[in-house]
């Protein structure tokens, strides 16, 4: 197994925090991980991506131009890296968010309700789980509960008590794919 | 045991830095290094060091003079821009022959340039830098793990030949999280004592010990210009590190360092996929240059391309050691750009001829 | 007389000067009538009555004492221009124990230096910056520094200094005071027999300072003379020191610590 991965929107959306969990999540399977932020004035309030790769294998290049999963929440991101997706890839996007729906016809595409679903949770912020949770229905590289263990390290500890939160909206995020 | 943990490179190298019994560290906040900056200030002090944040790259590195001076393990770390301020104190570090340990992590320039990663900085950092007749030891790591290890190595390397050991990075080695494993490091057995020669008071009387780089009388400045360089033709006979991939059977050579190596390395993957015998090697230690491993792998290939995120400066040392027996070709992005392994592919089927050498 | 006279040496008479013991017997390249002499033999007085030689660190950048180490008998660095407060500061940090001054020229302290004097004093560096102020780079041959006098003629002021064109001397001491890093800052002179004695009082007191870990940063100022690089004979760069830079660089302390002010 080795999955590239770039998860892209706007600063603010967890976008950064949400690769970090994936990455944490396969260490703790014992797996090869990257995580790549994009640095700079994007950090401060513009748009945010990182790129994650886990791999049974050790990784080479961190710099990586074609993915197997792009991870879309913002139209400007769905812009800059719909052509991104390899063939047969997969593009996971947020609906609200994204204005125009990609066109690719060689990439499966996944619509996700995430900011939707979010706001029934009382928590806005729980949009990010929301579509991990969907990125692991449609590519179950990672345990649940792996990454449950992996919010207690990118969580800080005075937010642990929201983790059981995040469980939940991971698992709806699984249940929301295939749904629309 | 030491068990995994998911780090920056920047904090990665901290961290290890802090382990192998750093006493002071003396920085300056310039993006993409100011994790590491951030880190010592977080850590440094309970764990027994100093940690100023100085006024300027200029003070950060004569901060380190004077504590090295003094017999301390110190380093300070900083990007480009802050590297250039620091050439003056640096040249004063190498003829007083002063161990440190001095990070850079390199952004694109010229001028003030980007933050993204770049390795533009390479002439600077193994041709000299700052004035006169002098080099540094300089360690280029490729991940997370290595930028830990090469911290090791490099006070070690730094104790051992008095002399100030740069560890050229750049900007996404220092941002991006890769798993890493501090290895067991005895302090105590590792540490050189160097009461010898630092200055530390005159203990019990002893004969005064002077920390200079002055030496008005042409013959005494030629004697310590001397003494440099047979310190640095030994290093050039012991320290010099390499790594290569897939070399064995190679008809094509890929010359690539830090991050560039990595994304070579895929290259390499995808060149292997279309039948291609490519290799890559890999120089850790940029001085000393592996100048004799690629002159000996030179003699077997057809032709050889060098990867850079500059605009060919390791080329000229490549071609150096080459020296003219094979097509030596170079790709690179500037700026803060980083080639991509499909353009470097691109780049090694135009040179690329299936007629190996020996 | 009672003295007895024994392998024609009086034997009642009594050692009344004695080489200062950390001073290396050695002739120093100072220009006749140049306050450095004096200052090194001040601060070496000071570090050997305190007791201290064991762990004193000198530190001397570039300028006239430059190579101070060849006269000063303690452990010495030799600094980049302008940088010996940094130098401090990393050796102070690091081991705090260590009793450290620095010997700076008013071009190295208050031009290319200025922005690491005010950040050591800033940061309270608890070391003594001994800060000999001459009014003219007297190493590069007597150009303008930022201390010379309004209309005082150098290399770099043929006509005297114009202050429209070139800048105001510049009082870094009282500048420093006003930080509350500082700890005691005094200017002190060497131009006469009182003026050593009490220049000598401020030194040994700094250094008593830290030794006793008191807080902040220490720096004695000595307005002292160039006579190359002003041409006066000695004894008249000290009477114009008298008639005229003390007028503008007054003598005494500056900044005492707060449980000594009256």
């Amino acid at each position: 197994m080795n999955e590239e991965i770039i998860i892209a929107g706007f600063g603010g959306q967890g976008v950064l925090s949400m690769g970090m969990t994936l990455a944490y999540a396969g260490m703790v399977e014992d797996k090869e991980v990257i995580w790549m932020p994009s640095y700079g004035p994007e950090m401060r309030g513009g748009t945010a991506n990182c790129i994650v790769v886990v791999s049974d294998d050790k990784v080479s290049s961190p710099i990586i131009n074609k993915f197997d999963t792009t991870i879309i929440l913002n139209q400007p991101s769905m812009d800059k890296f719909e052509s991104a997706v390899k063939p047969g890839g997969n593009i996971v996007y947020e609906a609200n968010n994204v204005m125009n729906p990609p066109t690719r016809d060689d990439a499966k595409v996944f619509k996700i309700p995430a900011a939707e679903e979010a706001k029934k949770l009382n928590n806005p912020r729980t949009m990010n789980m929301i579509i991990l949770g969907a990125f692991l229905a449609v590519k179950p590289i990672i345990e649940i509960s792996s990454i449950l263990e992996a919010l207690k390290k990118v969580l800080p500890k005075r937010h642990h008590h929201l983790i059981p939160l995040n469980e939940k909206a991971l698992r709806l995020g699984m249940e929301l794919v295939g749904k629309d | 045991m030491n068990k995994k943990q998911l780090m920056k490179g920047n904090e990665a190298l901290a961290e290890a830095a802090i382990r192998a019994g750093l006493q002071g560290y003396f920085g300056y906040p310039i993006t993409p290094q100011s994790e590491l900056l951030e880190y010592m200030s977080r850590e440094l002090h309970k764990r027994g060091g100093a940690f100023v944040q100085a006024e300027s790259e200029i003070a950060s590195i004569n901060m380190v003079y004077g504590a090295a001076g003094a017999g301390a393990r110190v380093m300070t770390s900083t990007s480009s821009p802050g590297y250039s301020l620091m050439q003056e104190g640096i040249s004063y570090i190498a003829c007083a022959e002063l161990p440190c340990l001095l990070v850079n992590v390199v952004r694109g320039g010229p001028g003030l340039g980007t933050i993204q990663p770049s390795q533009g900085d390479y002439f600077q950092a193994v041709k000299g830098g700052g004035h006169g007749d002098y080099k540094l030891i300089v360690l280029a790591p490729n991940s997370v793990q290595e930028m830990a290890d090469f911290t090791y190595i490099g006070f070690d390397l730094a104790d051992q030949y008095r002399m100030p050991v740069l560890i050229l990075t750049d900007g996404a080695l220092g941002q991006m999280m890769e798993s890493v494993v501090f290895p067991e490091y005895d302090i105590e057995k590792n540490r050189t004592n160097h009461s010898s020669w630092a200055t530390t008071g005159r203990v019990n009387g002893r004969e005064q010990h002077v920390i200079t780089s002055l030496h008005l009388q042409s013959e005494d400045m030629e004697k310590q210009n001397q003494i440099l360089q047979k310190k640095y033709r030994k290093i050039e006979e012991n320290e010099v590190r390499f790594e290569t991939i897939q070399t064995e059977d190679a008809d094509f050579l890929l010359v690539a360092y830090g991050l560039s190596a990595r994304i070579a390395h895929k290259a390499v993957n995808l060149a292997r996929e279309e039948g291609l015998k490519v290799g890559l090697l890999r120089p850790i230690s940029l001085y000393p240059f592996p100048y004799q491993a690629i002159e000996d792998l030179s003699a077997k290939v057809s032709g050889i391309l060098t990867v850079e995120m500059s605009a060919g400066q390791m080329v000229e040392d490549v071609r150096l050691a080459v020296n003219g027996k094979v097509p030596v070709g170079f790709y690179g992005r500037m700026g803060g750009m980083i080639p991509q392994p499909d353009e470097i592919l691109e780049e090694i089927k135009k040179l690329y001829s299936p007629k190996r050498r020996q | 007389m009672s003295e007895k006279i024994k392998d024609n040496v009086i034997e009642s008479m009594k050692e009344v000067w004695e080489r200062t013991k950390l001073l290396h017997d050695a002739p120093n390249h100072y220009c006749p009538g140049c306050g450095h002499g004096v200052v090194h033999r001040l601060i070496m007085e000071a570090v050997e009555e305190l007791g201290v030689m064991d762990r004193t660190i000198a530190i001397a950048p570039v300028g006239c004492s430059v190579l101070a180490y060849n006269y000063l008998n303690v452990d010495t660095q030799q600094a980049a221009h302008g940088r010996a407060t940094a130098c401090a500061t990393g050796i102070k940090r690091v081991f705090p124990d260590k009793i450290v001054f620095t010997y700076q020229g008013d071009g190295d302290l208050a031009a290319i230096g200025t922005g690491e004097t005010i950040h050591a004093v800033n940061r309270g560096d608890k070391f003594l910056i001994v800060f000999i102020n001459n009014g003219i780079y007297g190493m590069t041959g007597g150009q303008m520094a930022p201390t010379t006098l309004e209309g005082a003629k150098t290399s770099t002021s043929p006509d005297g200094r114009d202050v429209d064109l070139m800048g105001h001397a510049i009082r870094i001491a009282e500048m420093l005071a006003l930080l509350p890093g500082a700890y005691y800052i005094t200017r002190q002179a060497v131009n006469s027999a009182k003026a050593v004695r009490k220049a000598k009082k401020a030194i040994k007191k700094a250094l008593q300072y830290q030794i006793d870990g008191k807080g902040g940063t220490c720096l004695v100022e000595v307005v002292s003379n160039c006579p190359s690089g002003w041409k006066m004979t000695p004894e008249e760069s000290n009477k114009y020191l008298d008639d005229e830079v003390f007028d503008f660089y007054q003598l005494g302390d500056i900044k005492v610590p707060p449980k000594e002010e009256k």
